[in-house]
């Protein structure tokens, strides 16, 4: 019977230690599953709950404290090497060899899993066609872009057919295009070889695509079912809302959050709003209707997502800190006239690449702008110039009336920046990071402690004060994040990739306080990957290759030759693809 | 277990390779460090005492007295200066215009002869290394001097005078003893920094997660590693070793074979504690600090290369002889300048043998595929 | 005034910042503490050229009273002791080569009888070329030993008294010239790759960039980077200096305040060098290269072991460019000679000159260097 099943825990236990709280962290508590062969098992969590530690359990690189766990039908801990040898592991940060080339990056997996030369071209064939890599094999690792990377870790993995394939999250930070196309590739490979995979996801959309996912928190298993029966815990609770208007669906979404008892998750969509409600009967009394007229309400079905954050909030129950971050509900949301970011005709070139080809746009104040693209679409580059870490090449670009490298630093004072990757200094504590930042941005003594106080409150960062922020948990982290960079209070915020890397419940927060921040009249210019976001956008900007391919309102972007897609995700894939399909046709 | 044993350590000692090749920074360290340090030491550095700038200060001039320090004029180590006066000599020392100074007092002719002569040699004691070897010529030079004036005297009895041999180093030379040094130096610095460093990057980079879970074993990861470095570290070798002979001129009076030997086996120590340092570290910071406190200071300092060792006091001789490089040095040093010592050979090499094998089954036994 | 202010108190959070991210980790601390100390203690002791053991093997031909009357004097010494008394001249090869004595004193067949004939009889001494210094050093104390033998031979009558006073290190211990020079060179290492490392530490984990985006000028940044390597050096240094003055009771005769001025301007150089490296590097690996590259010909071309004066002139002016050869000329002389800042006024310039140059180019670099 056990052989049937690829990977059968007993009891599994692992814990880390706290060095500086001198306690004991539980990454994984008495998890007891198994996962079936020949099929595709999605593992679902938010970010810490212990998926990576149970996929580098099942590669024999951790030891686990107390329980078994049989891989292949071979115990992790007496036959590491074994199992090492039979499957194939994809880490979720893929170590390439930066300074190797394509080929050989693979040259090397190949010859590891002592693959013989006829076969081995037949594979490298078909792989480098399926991740598009083949006009690139002599381009080093290092060169490539984000997604061809993840592409590449993912050939690597595979140069042969695995008994076992493990991959941790393989399409974080990969835009939906490269994110599609490397599903397409692992279906194509189950399909054909019958591979048995267990693959980590923070996109539902993804573990849809599994025949059986796994939904893990805080170390625990929650459930573990077919996506349909999973799916099904949210019947008859999704609804969607479409509002007047006027009225930004991101106004009528943190309404609907705010009003908790009612409420379990909300999220624009398409133009309207997507919730789940806690009890159908209570419709009627939500609170969205006291402030809004002309709503219409339809009821959906439900989606694994829905039915995710459904799990998440039964566990974690009131995440949502709103209170410090009041909407006035009944004023007016509209976007004001002034221009706080102006941009003509930017470009940058490294070399004779060119990274961002004659861009133009402006920002007005109050506005929540969105930069979108691909991995290497030129959207990090543009964001640098405008924060003033990157010369331009030529063109003019004005923040608040300056240009950030070259204007005095006090107008640097007019600006809050939140880098992709967390950016503060790990090993110095949540306080002590915060006071440098607001001291080095000018407040004095009695105001800093204000702030301090505000910020941590607002932030959910109380108690946290003294543990150095490399301990933090990634949600925590990007809160602390926001934090130092609202300390002094900045006209304009630039977020750059702020919500990846962490779970949806943090993200609902996170745009919630967006919400209030623009309603009351601070500028925000972001990026993302996450292309349901832009919806919460009141314009945004798709660039690709350098380019800007579209500058819109997200429902004018949705509306396409004439078609209204149904989300941001098709969109995005529509426009870029016909982009390159044009750029071809010039060729 | 041998079963693509070979295919797997080849395709990671090819990977090494190319890694190399394309890293600048480990060529410079393994190639241009090398070549760089052995001109200085060849060209630019000497403790040998030449032409110490010496103030002579005559208060009594007679014949007999300019007589007495006549054996600096012209002479390889000393460079007089005939001063008048002492305030004169002590302002050219002050102004670090004179090492020594030679002062011979008024009537000293005239005490000469009632057998009371008096000369004063003040020497500038901060830089005690040269003032001591300045105190052993003028002292040596001036009592030759007696020694010719009292067999003019017709003194009773002889004297004895001394016939000085430097052993193994005709030209007396302090290059001929530091390039030995230097060559253990790069060796050290080649094998355990950069080694260390580039291991603990792969640590740090998280390239060997993937890589560990494939049939590959530690051995062959451990063996790939070695492998280029040691060739690095032998191509600086060879580099010194050739430079050495041809430019420098230092004999090579052992078997070249047993340097090279040697050599290798001194390799093999230095590569397994950079690779212990790395998989204890795991940090490319910490690994730098702490194999620079391991390797470098402790080669300069006490294994022999400016110190003997037989000097020091007993305690930091011991110190001494538990680093591997202190057996080297005196390997080198005796091979390249003395010749075929067998007993030293044999001894040496068993130790560094001993420490080979120590220092590997650690590096093998703190290297696992595992990330706790 | 306002403007001061500001700028002070942004540069004291930048310096605070900097301080706690340095030593927050319990392992550097460590690492920048005991080594020093260790370091110190240990190279201290090891170096010194004052041998009080010599190992020497006799080879008496003349076996006469004259000779036994020599070797006698050469064991009251304290310095010479006899590893071993040899038969023939074929075994003197052996004795050296095996480093059993650091010297052989051959004393010929004749030499009793040509002193009684009034004549000069050379003593044969042979020392070990392999390292020259002590070879120079052990034939140095052979000859005084010599001296005195001859003194005694005259009944104490001799024409010439030498009296050798050395100034500021009366016995000519080793370890007084190294210890100051040691206070620049252990403070020269970490100080310069500490430096080096926070720049490139911050750009690595992506923190320069938000750095850059606050209100801090280019030269803000630079100070708080500057800074607090130098607050580590002087405290590395203050830990040298009290183990030059106590636990080797080393005498210390300059001022303090010209000595720590002296470091100051040093670690100043030192810094400005680490930074400058750390601002052409991409990484942390880089960073440690380069420093390496450029650590071990300047620690070498110093003056600390060997004298500047013995390098070819070419090279003596490359040394302009090397803070640590003036650093340790001065630490010396302020030291042991006691001198005062006018004394050493000149050391300040090629030191000062390479901070005045290197800093502003790594200022310069932080903004301009392209990614």
């Amino acid at each position: 019977m056990e052989k049937d099943f690829a990977v059968v825990a007993e009891g599994l236990t692992r814990t880390f230690n706290d060095a500086a709280a001198h306690k004991k962290i539980y990454a994984l508590r008495d998890v007891s599953l198994k996962i079936a062969q020949g099929r595709m098992t999605a593992l679902i969590g938010p970010d810490g709950a212990g998926k990576t530690t149970f996929l580098r359990m099942c590669c024999g690189l951790l030891r686990p404290d107390a329980g078994s766990l049989l891989v292949l039908g071979r115990d992790v801990v007496r036959c590491a090497q074994e199992i090492q040898s039979r499957i194939s592991y994809m880490p979720q940060k893929f170590g390439l060899y930066e300074d190797l080339s394509v080929q050989e990056n693979m040259n090397l997996y190949a010859d590891l899993h002592g693959i013989a030369a006829d076969v081995r071209q037949k594979r490298f064939a078909r792989l480098l066609r399926m991740t598009g890599l083949a006009p690139f094999t002599d381009r080093l690792a290092g060169k490539l872009s984000g997604g061809m990377k993840q592409k590449l870790g993912l050939a690597c993995t595979l140069v042969r057919s695995p008994e076992l394939l493990l991959l941790d999250e393989p399409t974080v930070g990969v835009d939906p295009l490269s994110r599609r196309e490397l599903w397409e590739i692992l279906q194509e490979l189950v399909k054909s070889e019958g591979l048995t995979v267990v693959v980590s996801t923070a996109y539902m959309d993804e573990a849809e695509l599994c025949d059986s996912v796994i939904v893990v928190h805080e170390g625990a298993v929650l459930t573990q079912s077919a996506p349909q029966a999973l799916r099904n815990l949210a019947a008859g609770r999704c609804f969607r809302l479409q509002p007047p208007t006027g009225v930004p669906t991101r106004i009528l979404q943190a309404c609907l959050l705010d009003d908790k008892q009612r409420v379990l998750d909300a999220v624009p969509e398409g133009g309207v709003v997507r919730f789940i409600a806690s009890d159908e009967s209570e419709l009627r009394d939500l609170d969205v209707y006291k402030y809004f007229a002309g709503l219409i309400l339809t009821r959906v079905e439900p989606r694994l997502e829905d039915a995710f954050m459904l799990l998440l909030r039964e566990r974690s129950g009131d995440k949502f800190n709103n209170e410090s971050f009041p909407i006035d509900y009944r004023s007016g949301f509209s976007v004001g006239t002034d221009v706080d970011i102006e941009v003509r005709d930017l470009v940058k070139r490294f070399g004779d690449f060119t990274a961002v080809d004659n861009t133009s746009f402006n920002v007005r104040r109050g506005e929540i702008f969105g930069l979108l693209g691909p991995n290497g679409a030129g959207k990090t580059t543009t964001f640098r110039m405008l924060c003033g870490l990157l010369p331009a090449t030529s063109g003019s670009l004005s923040v608040a009336g300056m240009d950030l490298r070259r204007a005095r630093n006090q107008a640097r004072a007019n600006v809050g920046y939140v880098a992709q990757k967390f950016s503060l200094y790990g090993n110095l504590t949540v306080d002590e990071n915060l006071h440098f930042y607001g001291g080095v941005y000018g407040l004095d003594d009695a105001r800093l402690d204000e702030r301090m106080r505000m910020v941590k409150e607002q932030f959910d960062l109380a108690g946290v004060g003294e543990t150095p922020t490399e301990q933090l948990p990634g949600g925590y982290k990007q809160r602390l994040s926001m934090a130092a960079a609202l300390l002094h209070e900045p006209k304009i915020l630039f977020l750059d990739e702020p919500t990846s890397g962490i779970d949806p419940l943090a993200r609902r927060t996170f745009w919630r306080q967006i919400t209030a921040l623009a309603a009351s009249g601070t500028t925000i210019i972001i990026t993302t990957h996450f292309m349901e976001e832009a919806e919460y956008c009141d314009r945004i900007m798709i660039q690709d290759q350098g380019r800007m391919l579209a500058l819109d309102t997200p429902a004018a972007i949705r509306c396409q030759d004439g078609r209204h897609l149904p989300n941001m995700n098709e969109a995005f894939i529509a426009i870029v693809e016909r982009a390159r399909a044009a750029e071809k046709g010039k060729l | 277990m041998m079963n693509g044993f070979f295919t797997r350590l080849g395709a990671l000692v090819k990977k090494e390779f190319t890694q190399l090749l394309r890293d600048r920074s480990s060529l410079l360290i393994g190639v241009v460090l090398p070549i760089m340090l052995i001109f200085i030491i060849g060209y630019g550095i000497s403790l040998d005492v030449k032409k110490v700038p010496t103030a002579v200060v005559l208060q009594d001039t007679s014949p007999t007295a300019q007589d007495m320090v006549s054996f600096m004029n012209g002479s390889d180590y000393f460079e007089p200066r005939y001063v008048t006066s002492m305030r004169e000599a002590v302002r050219l020392m002050d102004a670090r215009q004179a090492d020594a100074i030679v002062v011979v007092p008024p009537r000293f002719t005239q005490q000469l002869y009632q057998q009371r002569g008096q000369v004063q040699l003040i020497l500038y004691g901060v830089d005690s290394v040269t003032a001591t070897m300045i105190k052993g010529y003028v002292e040596s030079g001036l009592m030759q001097w007696q020694q010719w004036m009292s067999l003019l005297a017709a003194a009773d009895m002889g004297s004895v005078t001394v016939v000085s041999r430097i052993w193994f180093n005709e030209a007396n030379t302090s290059t001929w003893y530091f390039i030995p040094g230097i060559i253990v130096l790069i060796m050290s610095l080649v094998g355990i920094f950069l080694t260390s460093l580039v291991m603990a990057r792969e640590w740090e980079r998280g390239t060997l997660e993937a890589i560990f879970v494939t049939p590959v074993r530690v051995l062959e990861l451990a063996l790939a590693k070695v492998a280029p470095y040691f060739c690095v570290a032998m191509l600086g070798f060879g580099l010194c070793l050739a430079s050495a002979y041809y430019i420098f001129g230092v004999p090579v009076r052992g078997s070249l074979w047993i340097i090279i030997l040697s050599s290798m086996l001194y390799l093999l120590v230095a590569l397994s504690i950079g690779l212990t340092i790395s998989a204890l570290t795991k940090n490319q910071f910490l690994a730098c600090q702490v194999s620079i406190i391991v390797s470098i200071m402790p080669v300069m300092m006490l294994t022999g290369l400016l110190f003997d060792l037989r000097s020091v006091p007993e305690w930091i001789s011991a110190i001494g002889y538990v680093l591997p490089p202190t057996y080297y040095m005196q390997l080198l040093k005796t091979l390249f300048l003395a010749g075929d010592n067998w007993g030293l050979i044999v001894k040496n090499n068993l130790i560094l043998l001993g420490y080979a094998i120590l220092f590997m089954a650690l590096a093998f036994k703190v290297t696992r595929k595992r990330l706790d | 005034m306002q403007e001061l202010k500001i700028f002070l108190r942004r540069l004291k959070f930048i310096i605070v910042k900097e301080i706690l991210a340095t030593i927050k980790d319990p392992r550097v601390r460590i690492i920048l503490v005991i080594p020093v100390i260790v370091q110190s203690i240990v190279f201290g002791y090891a170096s010194t050229y004052n041998l009080d053991n010599v190992p020497y093997a006799l080879l008496d031909h003349s076996r006469s009273a004259l000779s036994a009357e020599f070797a006698a004097r050469l064991d009251g010494t304290g310095i010479f002791h006899r590893a071993a008394t040899l038969q023939s001249s074929a075994q003197i090869a052996d004795c050296i080569d095996s480093d059993a004595a650091l010297l052989v004193v051959v004393i010929p067949q004749d030499f009793a009888d040509r002193l009684h004939a009034g004549v000069q009889a050379p003593l044969q001494i042979i020392t070990d070329g392999r390292n020259t210094t002590t070879a120079g050093i052990v034939a140095g104390y052979v000859g005084s030993v010599v001296a005195g033998f001859n003194a005694a031979l005259h009944d104490g009558r001799q024409l010439l008294q030498i009296e050798t006073i050395s100034w500021y290190n009366p016995n000519l211990i080793t370890r007084w010239m190294f210890l100051p020079a040691m206070l620049g060179l252990l403070t020269f290492i970490q100080v310069m790759i500490l430096a080096g490392l926070s720049v490139a530490k911050e750009r690595e984990q992506g923190t320069f960039d938000q750095l850059l985006v606050t209100p801090l000028t280019p030269g803000e940044i630079l100070l708080g980077k500057a800074v607090p390597p130098i607050l580590i050096g002087m405290l590395q240094g203050t830990l040298v200096l009290l183990v030059a003055r106590y636990w080797f009771a080393i005498p210390f005769g300059g001022s303090l305040l010209t000595l720590y001025l002296t470091l100051f301007i040093f670690l100043a150089s030192s810094v400005g060098i680490g930074l400058s490296v750390s601002a052409i590097s991409n990484n942390m690996q880089q960073v440690m290269v380069y420093s390496f590259v450029l650590l071990l010909p300047m620690v070498l071309l110093s003056g600390m072991a060997t004298p500047v004066r013995n390098m070819p002139e070419a090279l003596q002016y490359a040394t302009y460019a090397n803070p640590l050869r003036f650093a340790i000329e001065a630490f010396r002389r302020i030291y042991l000679e006691g001198c005062t800042l006018g004394d050493i006024a000149f050391n300040f310039i090629p030191m000062l000159a390479v901070a005045s140059v290197t800093m502003p180019t790594a200022g310069w670099l932080f903004r301009n260097k392209l990614s």
